[in-house]
């Protein structure tokens, strides 16, 4: 019975480091364009396109981080672009992040075509498993570099935030336009900045996907990751200390399903692979308010005002 | 509904058609004067390393029929759009017989588009069709892929070290746990001491969970992982990458696994193809029911990887010949995984039993649960 419980919790925490980044980098990109008071649901879309430019541009450059360069710039016109519509009057950031969501799924499967079958060059792991004996930890602790990079970026994000010029700057026009505007801010430009810098995180999310795990190109790839990481900026409540939390969480759960069944226990998976889910909804319920709105929500976000 | 709806390319053309004049109207028939032409239409991308990719790749062999002209067309949802496009190839390109390769394009679709165009046929490549219900111009073409997953188990069974195997499956229906039991089957009747541990992911293409199922079944010694997903690549590539061996499914993946791979089961629709193509051009009537394995060349193994041992490609081979000679490779006693008989003693399952079409239950040595 040990060995069961070991095997599991090997797993998930294994699942947690294996599948968050890509939740991270969503989430901490959507973060920071939902501090300046504007929402980008777009980025599944920005997701996917990152992950095929990364895979096509890995390909034909034959160097992988060039590939998760190339999403980010992607994936920032894409923030751009929303950034830029979300400028003109009367346009609702929710309706253009649909719009964009399935322009660059439909546009990323187009150009994506030629590159389901090559083999592109895949970002290396850092091998940690020296650390430890345990043959299945091992594994466990090849971690993409990508990871750490997302974990320096949330304290980097969340010091920012309370400590900078910036930080200020960004959460003051996204709890009163009208204030940054007094003070001389340009609101739009802010927002579009946000977005634009929301883009390219999410674009290297996506290259994450393609260029390590599951590191492959395909139509089928996302899966709808890059909409629950918008779901888990609300979720870790605008913070994005929590959205690491938030975004390890998810991966953990996610591998329950198949960890459960690799150890034989086998019923009721349908409950165990839409544990997840089944989280989300739990940890809303518990913590939301009839009587207030969410804590911590920018003030100017469509959603919530 | 559907009978007001015309496709974009039917309304130009049919405009174009009354611009130029009376002649044109019957264009169908001048452009069917030439050849054959068929259509076939995909679910997904044609070169998924899966279902979609095994259509193609006997469509290449196909065209490569004089007289014969295919037209095709990919990621197609299964809805009217499906209907839509079925309509363009016929009315556009003059195709006389379409092949609709995914599941959901049958019923209402496919027969919607049977009813309206008697003169063309239709064919549909999971065996729904049922000959009081549904037009005598429609029918259904499937093939045993169970029979090469079992060839499959027996080059895994005598592969594996740990006696203990993989197989990650989308959903637990009967094709899919048909191939699990063929390669359960396969597995222990070479090596009874070794077990399959199921993991069912719930979709036909979840990337992300199909390579953590690859990883929990490594993680858990599994030492050959094979799967019923759309598409193979991720459990193959990150089997590969853990160092575990693999067998494919659908079509060739032989090239995402050069150290692990071992053999693969996949269907070989061309045979099927240019059977309906010859039988066309000489004006026959095609069957309504068309199915098959070894027997009628419709399914086959991928050539062994480097994984595969001396031993392995022995027993494999000659299990292909059995199958080839239609030899039945179901029989009595066989239990399922909770005890229960499903086969009495003494009692042998003919290859083409319906009986196998509706398995329902895991057999013995699977270790998983269908429920």
């Amino acid at each position: 019975m040990t060995d069961v419980v070991t095997t599991v919790a090997v797993a998930m925490f294994a699942g947690a480091v294996r599948v968050s980044t890509p939740f991270l980098f969503v989430s901490l990109g959507e973060c920071l364009t939902e501090k300046s008071g504007r929402i980008n649901l777009g980025l599944e879309g920005t997701l996917v396109f990152g992950a095929m430019s990364a895979y096509a541009v890995s390909y034909l450059s034959g160097s992988p981080w060039v590939g998760v360069l190339a999403a980010g710039l992607a994936g920032s016109l894409f923030g751009a672009l929303h950034g830029a519509i979300c400028r003109l009057p009367k346009v609702s950031d929710i309706a253009i992040g649909i719009a964009l969501m399935l322009f660059g799924t439909g546009f990323a499967f187009f150009l994506g075509k030629g590159f389901i079958q090559p083999t592109a060059p895949r970002l290396q792991a850092i091998d940690l498993g020296f650390l430890v004996s345990d043959p299945q930890l091992k594994v466990a602790l090849q971690i993409n570099p990508l990871f750490f990079i997302g974990l320096i970026l949330a304290v980097v994000l969340w010091w920012g935030f309370a400590n900078t010029r910036i930080g200020l700057v960004v959460r003051m026009t996204g709890d009163s336009a009208a204030t940054a505007r007094a003070m001389g801010v340009s609101v739009d430009g802010v927002r579009f900045w946000a977005t634009t810098v929301g883009g390219f995180l999410a674009g290297v999310g996506g290259a994450f996907l393609s260029l390590f795990y599951p590191g492959s190109w395909n139509e089928g790839l996302s899966s709808g990751q890059g909409l629950m990481a918008v779901a888990l900026v609300i979720f870790s409540r605008w913070n994005p200390l929590a959205c690491v939390a938030a975004a390890l969480l998810f991966g953990a759960a996610g591998a329950l399903g198949p960890a459960l069944q690799s150890v034989g226990i086998s019923q009721g998976y349908h409950f165990f692979n839409a544990a997840p889910h089944i989280l989300t909804l739990a940890i809303m319920i518990a913590t939301s308010s009839s009587k207030r709105s969410l804590k911590g929500a920018p003030g100017e976000l469509s959603i919530t005002k | 509904m559907s009978k007001f709806l015309l496709s974009r390319r039917t309304l130009l053309k049919s405009a174009a058609a009354s611009l130029v004049g009376a002649p044109f109207v019957g264009g169908v028939e001048t452009a069917t004067a030439a050849g054959l032409t068929i259509g076939i239409v995909y679910v997904g991308p044609r070169d998924d390393f899966g279902w979609n990719q095994a259509h193609a790749v006997a469509a290449v062999e196909l065209k490569k029929v004089p007289g014969v002209t295919v037209v095709e067309e990919e990621n197609v949802p299964e809805t009217i759009a499906v209907q839509k496009t079925m309509e363009s190839m016929i009315q556009l390109d003059g195709a006389k017989l379409i092949f609709a390769t995914s599941f959901g394009y049958f019923d209402p679709h496919m027969i919607e588009m049977a009813k309206k165009y008697p003169d063309v046929e239709f064919r549909h490549a999971i065996g729904l069709w049922q000959k009081d219900k549904h037009p005598s111009n429609a029918g259904s073409y499937y093939a045993y892929l169970h029979q090469a997953h079992y060839v499959d188990g027996i080059a895994a069974g005598l592969s594996t070290k740990t006696n203990k195997l993989g197989f990650i499956a989308a959903k637990p229906i009967s094709s899919v746990l048909q191939n699990i039991n063929a390669f359960t089957m396969g597995v222990r009747k070479v090596n009874p001491a070794a077990t399959v541990q199921v993991i069912f992911t719930g979709d036909w293409s979840l990337p992300v969970r199909e390579a953590e199922a690859t990883n929990a079944l490594a993680d858990a010694g599994c030492d050959v992982i094979t799967c019923h997903v759309d598409s193979p690549k991720v459990v193959v590539e990150t089997a590969e990458k853990r160092g575990v061996m693999c067998c494919g499914h659908n079509a060739s993946q032989a090239s995402l696994a050069p150290k692990g791979f071992i053999t693969g089961a996949e269907y070989k629709w061309a045979t099927i193809y240019k059977n309906f193509a010859e039988l066309l051009s000489k004006g026959e009537k095609l069957p309504n029911f068309e199915r098959g394995g070894y027997d009628r060349d419709y399914v086959r193994n991928t050539a062994f990887g480097p994984a595969a041992s001396e031993a392995a490609r022995k027993a494999a081979t000659a299990a292909i010949a059995d199958l080839k000679a239609n030899e039945p490779y179901v029989a009595g006693e066989l239990k399922d995984n909770k005890g229960n008989v499903v086969v009495p003693a003494g009692k042998v399952v003919d290859n083409y039993d319906v009986f196998l079409e509706t398995t329902n239950y895991l057999v013995e040595g699977v270790i998983g649960s269908a429920g």
